[in-house]
């Protein structure tokens, strides 16, 4: 029944490790990305307050399937952007990334804001009396907290990035749910097996993430 | 709740904002020079690939509307089906037999772990294989059992949680009262854990929009997304424009259903003054907030 997997003919490891690096590099990014939207959301100047929300509104109702084909036909196919990659698969990889961290970012943004909720006002009030400025507030008082109260939505963030890796097979980045429609083609006959394959790669990824993470925010949160 | 962090500013604040503001536009308008300049490169920003969206109605009535309805449908469809059995998925969640629990907690893990779009493809080869539905309306059927699928087990937790966030001593009355434990759920606890849900349930309407593009992008059902490939072929090449007035409906539509939950969500807080504090949504909704962030 999985004598598919044996042929030697798809490299389910391989489809799994671009899988895997797409979730590591877009968390990266996106963790960095949505920490410079919440700054712009809470700073003291409006403008960059009504950017970050905009952006986040904006970003957050667009399908990433539409931020990503928009990647490949707009950003590619109409303005030759390459991101410095040569193969079509590395080019379909950066854009993925590119559009994933733009895309959960935002979500990054709205999780790590419901942190910030949570800091006593005290504490800022505190942080101001001793007469520290709006980045030293947020920095060394406020969003260390943040962070420790968002790790339980920001943990659900990345497995549904993780999930949303599959999107980018949209573009042609050989990942698992590329290889998954390929197989699904070429294997008909055992159609349930190759399900079975990938969505256990998918709990493999996902389950211990939710785990650790959700050990950790128990560990890590702020004691009230 | 951004007041507590800076205070109202005084005269060397606001010279300073007012220097981040300049740096900030200039940064901006840096990006959106660039932008601009890249895509008048290419000639996509001249008025024959913008016009039709204005001037020609047929791009709205044979490609986008079309498109749009067929999103809807598949969307309607999917929460009509997601909504009532992930409801009796979160009932049999919270089941006093373990035979029902057990079982109901692993279909509801599963299907959580999986991705959409996983469990879109494999049903459309499921039914390719082993239905005779006409392969017109098999990405339809894909699309919408991809979305059940997931979506009722999200409101399955949901609905869990919603009934979870209830103050004990409702169930206990019921049951001092000599309710069944049926009519306690359908009586006394689904009516409260509602109104707590709804704000989750709402919201989730725009993860369900979001995801049927998959199957416009991955699977030939002829959605809103998929109208691109019809109108750029068409209308001369024109795939930045057509892309973005089809992201702008998304925008739009999700836009109104955001604002829709977060209207019947100030409601209840509001009500919840009034009512006296019976039920502590406050800290169930982030509960729930969470799990419905989740995309694909």
């Amino acid at each position: 029944m999985f004598d598919f997997l044996d042929s030697g003919q798809y490299d389910l490891l391989g489809a799994f490790w671009v899988t895997a690096k797409l979730a590591l590099y877009s968390a990266i990014g996106s963790l960095i990305w949505g920490t410079a939207l919440v700054s712009m959301r809470v700073s003291p100047v409006p403008l960059m307050r009504s950017f970050g929300t905009a952006y986040v509104n904006i970003v957050r109702n667009t399908p990433l399937t539409v931020v990503l084909v928009g990647c490949l036909l707009g950003l590619n196919q109409t303005l030759s952007i390459t991101l410095g990659g040569e193969r079509s698969e590395d080019i379909g990889f950066r854009l993925a990334v590119l559009g994933l961290v733009a895309y959960t970012g935002t979500f990054v943004c709205e999780a790590l804001r419901s942190g910030i909720n949570t800091v006593p006002a005290g504490q800022a009030e505190a942080a101001r009396a001793l007469g520290m400025s709006f980045t030293q507030v947020l920095t060394l008082v406020v969003l260390p907290q943040a962070f420790r109260a968002a790790v339980t939505p920001l943990a659900n963030v990345l497995i549904a990035l993780t999930k949303n890796t599959t999107v980018a097979a949209a573009i042609g980045a050989a990942d698992a749910a590329f290889l998954m429609k390929e197989m699904i083609e070429n294997e008909a006959d055992a159609l349930f097996a190759v399900f079975a394959v990938f969505a256990f790669g998918f709990i493999v990824l996902t389950l211990p993430t939710g785990l650790i993470l959700g050990w950790a925010a128990k560990r890590l949160a702020v004691k009230r | 709740m951004s007041s507590v962090l800076y205070d109202t500013p005084g005269p060397r604040a606001k010279r300073r904002n007012l220097v981040y503001t300049i740096g900030f536009v200039a940064v901006l308008a840096l990006v959106g020079w660039w932008v601009l300049a890249a895509l008048n490169d290419k000639h996509q920003l001249d008025a024959n690939k913008w016009s039709p969206f204005v001037t020609d109605s047929k791009v709205w009535t044979t490609y986008l509307l079309p498109g749009l309805v067929e999103t809807l449908k598949a969307a309607a469809l999917a929460i009509l089906i997601a909504l009532p059995l992930g409801a009796a998925l979160g009932i049999g969640r919270l089941s006093d037999h373990r035979w029902v629990r057990v079982p109901v907690g692993a279909v509801v893990e599963f299907f959580r772990a999986i991705p959409v779009l996983l469990l879109m493809m494999f049903a459309a080869a499921l039914y390719r294989e082993f239905t005779t539905i006409s392969s017109d309306f098999r990405p339809l059927y894909a699309v919408v059992t991809g979305l059940v699928l997931y979506n009722a087990s999200v409101i399955a937790e949901v609905v869990r949680a919603g009934v979870l966030s209830l103050p004990r001593g409702q169930g206990d009355a019921a049951v001092a009262l000599g309710m069944r434990k049926g009519q306690t759920m359908l009586y006394v606890l689904l009516p409260q854990a509602v109104t707590v849900m709804l704000p989750a349930l709402v919201s989730q309407l725009v993860v369900i929009v979001k995801d049927t593009a998959l199957g416009g992008a991955l699977l030939g059902f002829e959605d809103l997304l998929s109208q691109n490939r019809q109108i750029t072929a068409n209308y001369g090449a024109n795939t930045i424009a057509t892309l973005v007035v089809i992201a702008l409906i998304y925008i739009v539509l999700n836009g109104i259903l955001t604002n829709l939950a977060g209207r019947v969500e100030k409601r209840l807080r509001q009500g919840k003054k009034s009512a006296a504090a019976a039920i502590p949504a406050q800290s169930a909704a982030p509960e729930i907030e969470a799990k419905t962030i989740s995309g694909a």
